[in-house]
């Protein structure tokens, strides 16, 4: 054995190499299993993809550094789940790409802030936290009602989401533009497209209360109010825990 | 220089290893680091025996304990509920008078209820729960619905145009962006509205006032009744008393009037448990509320 070792690092490219190999099993034993252990992630046949307007609040909200302060992970704790409401589920964030767990709280946990509050609450808490929570320390986010969101390119967003797994139809690559403005717009034609590509159950409204336009805000918006809402998988399995 | 020569000035063996007349001194691991690595190497082995470790495949090693973060955070909830249960069961089983009655269940009652109302109502009521532009004042006595402890509770559980099969629905009609109602008019229903509660009369209001009733009469009648005084069963507010919701100022009034208003409070239900609906109820009513 010495001397085998003498002999191997004595070989710088095969050192190497042997580095690489020992290095890598510990990421292999953590993450391959992910993989092929089929309870890993959970089974949601009720889960529903993201519509072009909260795809596109997601991504405001990580342009703006939301996750920073605010996680979307209720950790399995007694105290997270009396506040928040039924710990997180491994298949809820399935369509997050990237996903925004995390544990530092600067600000509340927001996996199902979705509902909790009115759209007129979350359009005046970001145009100034302070004018509705005294105490927060949230910086403003004013220019999301000014800004127009940017459409034309949401068709592509999906597609680059279906790449990697999501299921968006062709329908709903194509109609995107479309769908973003309609489900901001219910009383446009455009609304009833979103309807039925992407289910009834689907929120439209006019979220940033501007009608006749889609502002940053209208999609940040329709983004918090879908946390949590995407499918009853957790609701459903944390009672069966609590009843066994 | 071979393997095992002695450094003169330690005495240690030296590796062997050496560059420009630089030796490497061959010096043992100290025992305290060895001992630790073998003790964490130990800990490691019963570690993977006793939980959830490793993975074979298509499953993994459940370890004897049968460890189960899941299974932990529903015992904890059910023990801190079972420990609850002391005044939650009576909570549950009385009517809101008998609650009421009991001067010791209302401590608890107002002690937790005043924990939820600032986890889930504060936001938007105030951590006073004195509301905010948009949001009613709940210690005003002035109660859009009705402000007995059972109407409260079945406010918080359905919510108000919040989308809920039983939400209370209400809305004011937009009066002016409608072509109901034209400018003159809207500032004389205007004046005549903000005279009913005293308010002070903005320039003109007192020649406006006439006419402002006859609009009043034949529009706001049928959900602000006949004396402004508010249709509880419409959720439709009191106008003859000083709470404002939008704001009472000519300005806002007009905006209320041109624009209509339809005011959203979500709706509880699938969030908080019958317990936690009827603690919240008998904690808002106690803020400012009529006996049940």
């Amino acid at each position: 054995m010495p001397n085998f070792h003498r002999k191997l690092e004595r070989s710088a490219i095969g050192f190497v190499v042997a580095i690489v190999v020992v290095a890598s099993i510990g990421g292999f034993v953590e993450i391959a299993p992910l993989f092929t252990i089929d309870e890993t992630v959970e089974k949601a046949p009720d889960m529903r993809v993201y519509t072009p307007l909260e795809l596109a609040g997601r991504n405001i909200y990580i342009r703006e550094g939301c996750y920073a302060c605010h996680s979307q992970m209720i950790r399995t704790l007694r105290d997270e789940v009396e506040r928040y409401g039924p710990y997180s589920l491994a298949v809820e964030s399935q369509y997050d790409h990237p996903m925004l767990w995390g544990s530092k709280r600067t600000g509340p946990d927001l996996a199902r802030v979705g509902g909790k509050y009115s759209d007129a609450w979350q359009v005046a808490h970001l145009r100034n936290p302070r004018d509705v929570v005294p105490v927060s320390v949230m910086p403003a986010y004013r220019w999301l009602e000014d800004n127009t969101l940017r459409t034309e390119d949401l068709g592509l967003h999906l597609k680059a989401m279906s790449r990697v797994g999501v299921p968006y139809t062709q329908a709903m690559i194509d109609n995107a533009p479309a769908d973003a403005y309609g489900q901001a717009n219910p009383d446009t034609d455009f609304a009833a497209g979103v309807a039925e590509r992407y289910g009834e159950a689907t929120n439209i409204r006019a979220f940033g209360g501007k009608p006749g336009q889609v502002t940053e805000m209208d999609a940040l918006v329709a983004y918090l109010q879908i946390l949590g809402k995407l499918t009853d998988a957790a609701t459903a399995s944390n009672v069966a825990a609590k009843a066994e | 220089m071979e393997l095992g020569q002695r450094d003169p000035v330690t005495g240690r063996n030296t590796t062997g290893h050496e560059w420009n007349g630089i030796e490497e001194l061959d010096t043992p691991v100290p025992r305290v680091v060895l001992f630790f690595l073998f003790a964490t190497t130990l800990f490691s082995i019963i570690y993977w025996v006793l939980m959830p470790a490793w993975p074979l495949g298509w499953s993994y090693t459940k370890g004897l304990l049968g460890f189960d973060d899941r299974a932990v955070v529903a015992k904890a909830v059910s023990d801190a509920t079972a420990e609850r249960a002391v005044w939650t069961d009576r909570v549950a089983s009385s009517d809101f008078a008998t609650i009421q009655a009991d001067p010791e269940l209302m401590r608890a009652v107002t002690q937790t209820g005043r924990t939820l109302f600032e986890d889930n109502c504060a936001v938007c009521h105030g951590v006073d729960a004195k509301g905010g532009p948009g949001y009613p004042n709940l210690a005003a006595k002035a109660w859009l619905w009705g402000g007995s402890p059972e109407v409260i509770a079945e406010t918080i559980k359905v919510g108000i145009n919040s989308g809920d099969p039983d939400s209370r629905v209400s809305q004011m009609m937009a009066f002016g962006r409608d072509g109901v109602l034209d400018r003159k008019q809207i500032s004389d229903v205007v004046a005549y509205v903000r005279s009913l509660s005293g308010a002070t009369p903005a320039a003109g209001d007192a020649d406006r006032l006439k006419a402002g009733q006859e609009v009043f009469a034949a529009n706001c009648v049928a959900c602000h009744g006949d004396d402004g005084k508010g249709k509880t069963d419409m959720g439709a507010p009191n106008l003859t008393d000083k709470n404002w919701i939008y704001g009472g100022d000519t300005q806002s009034v007009f905006n209320t009037v041109y624009a209509g208003r339809q005011g959203h409070m979500p709706h509880w239900g699938d969030r908080l448990t019958p317990v936690d609906i009827k603690v919240l109820a008998l904690y808002v009513n106690s803020l400012g509320g009529e006996a049940p």
